[in-house]
């Protein structure tokens, strides 16, 4: 009894396994079917048929030894070169047993105890390199697994990967059309404010027509009365001239040339409060110039007086002016600087005004304004004595919209541009003093940059 | 006839003195001058009884024209001085107050010189 086809039959389910050939390699799958088939009835006539068995010894051997060719030899078995690595021994030992035995019966005999030696030695190989193999096998199967792992955690992290970036995307494409939409709101926002700008100066024009047109008004009538009176004295004057007064006519025609000069000086009155009023409506240049601050803080204030008188029949209010000479050239934005003084100015007369509206006797309504140059800082400050501000809203007086003035009257936009005119405009400071009950007093503190 | 003109603007001066050149010359009228309410009132208290007439500008910075008339009013009594107003705000409340205090007239800005003469003439007989 051999094991030799036992071993083929082990070796040809081992490698129909090992190597799956069923689904990889059909062709080598029938032939290791085959061959296993042939094993196992070469067992089988083993058993049964004794007087071939040398033969059937052959064939085993033949099969064995083509097999381990193949490891060798053909790629397909690269994988289970072990197996063969294995085998060799065992074939190369009854190799040598048999070509020994056939050439020198006597030698073998002589030697068979080192035949059985390397026989033993061999399947002690065997066994070994089998275990190894397994061993081996079992190392890769769990490599194996850790790579198919790796792989599927690869694919997966893939996958959530492309479904982020999908993710992305409509966040991205979310996120852009609300930024598009802010800035859309952002732009009207702007316009809109642009527009406010505006119509707070026009609202503050509209507060001065009635003084503008008070004011051109005084001038207007000296031209028309002085230009009368000097009709009249012409008339006289060729009286004169035909009485041959000649001293009278001197006296006359000094008179004329005196209404001529006041003409012309109640003319250029007038246009210069047109000016101003063009000047206030335009939009600012942006551009300091050397600017008499007396004059403008001056015309401002009739203006201011004038517009609210206009409003409020029984409103009169003392006006105090205290201007510094050197107040006179002074860089600043003119336009800006104007608005500026013309707000305080109006917000004092405001205060003063509805104070006497609470307490009509005894009290006196003063609004002070002051000019004052000092190491290089114009000051001009706008008091009055009119209720003060209450302590809880002081800390919003400056922020845009907000206003005491009932709805309609203010447009909350005054001191929040003053604010941005003599900070940002000017780099300067306004600053705020109030006493509830007692008055309130507003301080624009300008540097005077010497060009 | 002494008239006292109180004016903030102080060409008013010239003017008058133009206008009333025949008068002024002719001693019928003697004006005086005072710029502000505070002025006239200083005058009045210099001057007493001298002027008997005032012709006052409502609007003026300070002691308004109706302060001065009330002031008027109530400080001199014998003779009383003719006070007439003048304003540019020709409104109808001005004009309730300037006569509530006791005002003589009431005329507004710009004013006819010829009226003005006629009133002045006849107002003091």
């Amino acid at each position: 009894m051999n094991g030799t086809f036992i071993i083929l039959i082990v070796v040809c389910a081992y490698l129909r396994k090992a190597l799956n050939t069923k689904n990889r390699q059909p062709e080598w799958d029938r032939i290791l079917l085959a061959a296993l088939y042939v094993s196992i009835l070469g067992l089988a006539l083993q058993v049964l048929a004794s007087s071939i068995r040398p033969f059937l010894d052959w064939a085993a051997h033949a099969m064995l030894l083509g097999f381990i060719y193949l490891a060798f030899k053909h790629p397909v078995f690269q994988p289970v070169r072990t197996v063969a690595v294995a085998l060799l021994p065992l074939e190369l030992k009854y190799l040598a047993d048999e070509i020994t035995k056939k050439i020198s019966p006597g030698f073998y005999s002589e030697w068979k105890n080192y035949f059985e030696a390397a026989g033993l030695f061999a399947v002690v190989w065997l066994v070994a390199m089998l275990i190894i193999n397994n061993r081996q096998r079992k190392a890769l199967a769990k490599q194996q697994a850790i790579a198919e792992e790796k792989e599927k955690e690869f694919k997966k992290a893939e996958e959530m990967k492309a479904v982020l970036a999908v993710q992305v995307a409509e966040r991205t494409a979310e996120l852009q059309g609300q930024k598009q939409a802010l800035e859309t709101a952002l732009d009207e926002l702007k316009a809109t404010q642009s527009q406010l700008i505006q119509s707070e100066k026009m609202a503050s024009l509209g507060e001065l027509t009635a003084g503008i047109a008070h004011e051109i008004q005084n001038p207007l009538n000296f031209v028309n009365n002085f230009s009368e009176v000097s009709h009249e004295l012409l008339t006289e004057m060729v009286e004169e001239i035909e009485k041959g007064n000649k001293e009278e006519v001197k006296s006359i025609a000094r008179d004329l040339q005196q209404n001529l000069e006041k003409i012309n000086h109640h003319g250029k009155r007038a246009d210069a409060i047109v000016k101003g009023m063009l000047q206030h409506s335009r939009s600012s240049t942006g551009i300091k110039e050397p600017t008499d601050i007396n004059a403008l803080a001056d015309e401002y204030l009739r203006l201011a007086y004038h517009g609210l008188r206009a409003k409020d029949k029984s409103f009169n209010a003392s006006m105090q002016t205290d201007f510094d000479p050197q107040a006179s050239n002074i860089p600043v934005i003119p336009q800006d600087m104007g608005r500026v003084i013309l707000n305080l100015i109006t917000n004092a007369f405001y205060a003063v005004a509805e104070k006497k509206k609470q307490q009509p006797a005894g009290y006196e309504p003063i609004v002070k304004l002051g000019t004052k140059r000092q190491e290089g800082t114009l000051v001009i400050r706008v008091q009055d004595n009119g209720n003060g501000i209450p302590r809880r809203v002081i800390d919003k007086i400056f922020q845009p919209f907000f206003t005491t003035k009932p709805a309609g009257e203010g447009t909350g936009l005054g001191l929040s541009m003053s604010y941005d005119i003599v900070t940002k405009g000017h780099g300067g400071e306004l600053q705020v003093e109030t006493q509830e009950g007692e008055g309130t007093t507003f301080t624009i503190q300008i540097p005077i940059q010497t060009p | 006839m002494k008239i006292l003109v109180v004016d903030d603007e102080k060409d008013v001066q010239v003017l008058f003195e133009q206008k009333f050149r025949k008068e002024i010359r002719s001693h019928e009228m003697i004006f005086d001058f005072a710029f502000s309410g505070e002025e006239a009132m200083q005058y009045l208290h210099l001057h007493e009884q001298e002027a008997v007439l005032i012709l006052s500008d409502i609007n003026m910075p300070g002691i308004s024209g109706l302060q001065l008339l009330a002031y008027i009013k109530q400080q001199y009594h014998k003779p009383p001085p003719v006070v007439m107003m003048i304003t540019a705000y020709g409104d109808q409340e001005n004009y309730n107050t300037a006569k509530q205090l006791g005002a003589d007239d009431f005329l507004t800005k710009p004013v006819d010189f010829t009226l003005l003469k006629e009133k002045l003439k006849t107002a003091i007989p």
